[in-house]
């Protein structure tokens, strides 16, 4: 019984997850190509926008080892 | 005769443009309003009992700055008919379209803990215990976007930005001197000297004038509106009269707590951390006050988490491709109402465990804001520059040369912001 139970259960979560999957697949290969024309600006704009993410997550890890080594 | 004749003219023609805001009204105030949340009025809180009316001046010049941006909101809903989530999807690829949406779902969630603590600390102050607020909040907000309509929605919400002006008698009742305002308050400078902790507290302004929600909120808001490219001007209009109201609004705030708890003999060392605390205060030296504060911090935490919450399920709605509006019935649109849902229940739950860490919530806040901060205003600017998509609707020049100074400063400021925010003893 707890066996079947089990089996129905894993049966649905992966069903679940396959249909999530499925929806984000489909969402990534309907927004695949940009519509915005990527001019010079347009690229330099995103590449500034990455190199200031990238920055701010280095600054967050840094925090996140100065508090662990302080909590350690 | 002429003359009786030109007056009917020109009051017929007022009416009409009454009559016809009315209908548009909506999206810019509530945004605007909204603006001043529980973190809001905190920070005014904070900044009168620390400086007195000495920073009024900041805040004057900050609602410029918060109309120049929400109203590109405005033109891109009504010319794309697409709220922000699923214009970043559309316009720049998948990779920014997901990193935009995580990022909000998790800022927006956070921000509506801290809502919560706020309306919990509000009514904590009248002898409301935690789980009774949580649960009237979550049923008040069940009720309003379950009836099945935006447009009861959004006078519903407008109702409640009105009840944002309790600050103003407040500030009647504390009598402060209209010549202290003038000559401290409205001349550029800083009280103190330019250190560590005021540009701390100017950037925790600007961090509560322009927030990422905000972007996408009244984006959708006024998708789901059904505004069109003909209703830009009256939209941009309640943009205007928003900011105009909310930096009012912040002004009273800081005539109370500048006016009864800023000591001129200690300067900026007031002992005030929240606006819960300041109520709190204030209850002591003038009760009527107090009330009023505590009010308004309440009411401030509400508007805050109904736009927040919907700002998010919006934002779903749109990337997956669910029906996701308030003039759908639960039926029609389960999963939009199931996020709202979700969203809201759990971080109201977040208030009620235990020793749950609170003031970490509240640092995280502060520190992932800005990471979306600036993606969300980028992505506007250039989307707002697209003629394929905006057609004579795009920026023009100085919009351009106005809301790109706007960004750059908004990005250096809440940068320095957020490493302050992490690293407290820098800019000592």
């Amino acid at each position: 019984m707890l066996e079947n139970l089990r089996e129905w259960l894993d049966m649905r979560v992966f069903e679940v997850i396959r249909s999530r999957a499925s929806v984000i697949t489909e969402i990534n290969k309907k927004y695949a190509k940009p519509r915005i024309k990527m001019t010079r600006g347009v690229k330099i704009a995103l590449l500034l926008l990455r190199l200031y993410l990238i920055f701010l997550v280095l600054v967050l890890g840094y925090k996140f080892v100065l508090m662990a080594l302080a909590g350690g | 005769m002429n003359l009786i004749a030109r007056f009917f003219y020109k009051y017929r023609r007022f009416a009409k443009a009454l009559r016809l805001y009315l209908i548009i009204a909506g999206p810019g105030i509530i945004v605007m309003v909204a603006d001043n949340d529980a973190g809001g009025i905190t920070t005014y809180s904070v900044t009168g009992a620390k400086y007195g009316y000495g920073l009024i001046w900041f805040l004057i010049l900050l609602g410029p700055v918060a109309y120049f941006v929400q109203e590109m909101t405005v033109r891109l809903g009504a010319v794309t008919k697409r709220g922000h989530a699923e214009a970043i999807f559309d316009a720049f690829g998948s990779f920014w379209g997901w990193f935009s949406l995580l990022d909000l779902s998790v800022l927006n969630w956070l921000t509506l803990v801290t809502e919560f603590i706020g309306m919990t600390a509000a009514m904590a102050i009248f002898g409301v215990p935690s789980y009774l607020t949580v649960t009237i909040v979550a049923i008040v907000m069940a009720i309003m976007v379950l009836q099945g309509r935006y447009w009861t929605w959004e006078k519903l919400a407008i109702l409640f930005c009105s009840l944002n002006l309790v600050y103003i008698p407040a500030a009647f009742l504390v009598h402060p001197s209209v010549g202290s305002i003038i000559s401290h308050g409205t001349i550029p400078h800083f009280p103190g000297g330019f250190n560590g902790e005021i540009v701390f507290i100017l950037m925790a302004n600007i961090g509560t004038t322009i927030a990422p929600w905000m972007v996408f909120f009244q984006q959708s808001a006024v998708v789901d509106k059904g505004m069109r490219e003909k209703d830009i001007r009256m939209g941009k209009f309640d943009t205007l009269l928003g900011a105009i109201f909310t930096v009012v609004v912040a002004i009273f705030v800081i005539l109370v707590t500048g006016t009864l708890l800023y000591d001129p003999s200690i300067g900026s060392h007031a002992n005030i951390g929240s606006a819960a605390e300041a109520a709190n205060s204030l209850m002591g030296i003038d009760r009527y006050v107090g009330t009023f504060l505590a009010i308004g911090l309440f009411d401030a935490g509400f508007l805050g988490a109904i736009c927040i919450s919907l700002a998010s399920s919006w934002a779903f709605g749109e990337v997956f491709g669910w029906a996701h509006s308030l003039n759908n019935k639960i039926k029609e649109a389960p999963w939009f109402y199931v996020s709202y849902f979700l969203i809201l229940i759990t971080a109201g739950l977040v208030v009620l465990i235990p020793k749950a860490p609170l003031v970490l919530i509240t640092l995280f806040v502060q520190v992932i804001a800005v990471t979306l901060l600036p993606a969300a205003l980028v992505f506007l600017i250039l989307l707002l520059n697209n003629e394929e998509l905006m057609g004579k609707y795009r920026n023009s020049t100085l919009q351009n040369v106005i809301s790109y100074s706007i960004v750059v400063a908004i990005i250096a400021l809440s940068t320095t912001y957020s490493i302050s925010v992490l690293f407290p003893g820098l800019l000592k």
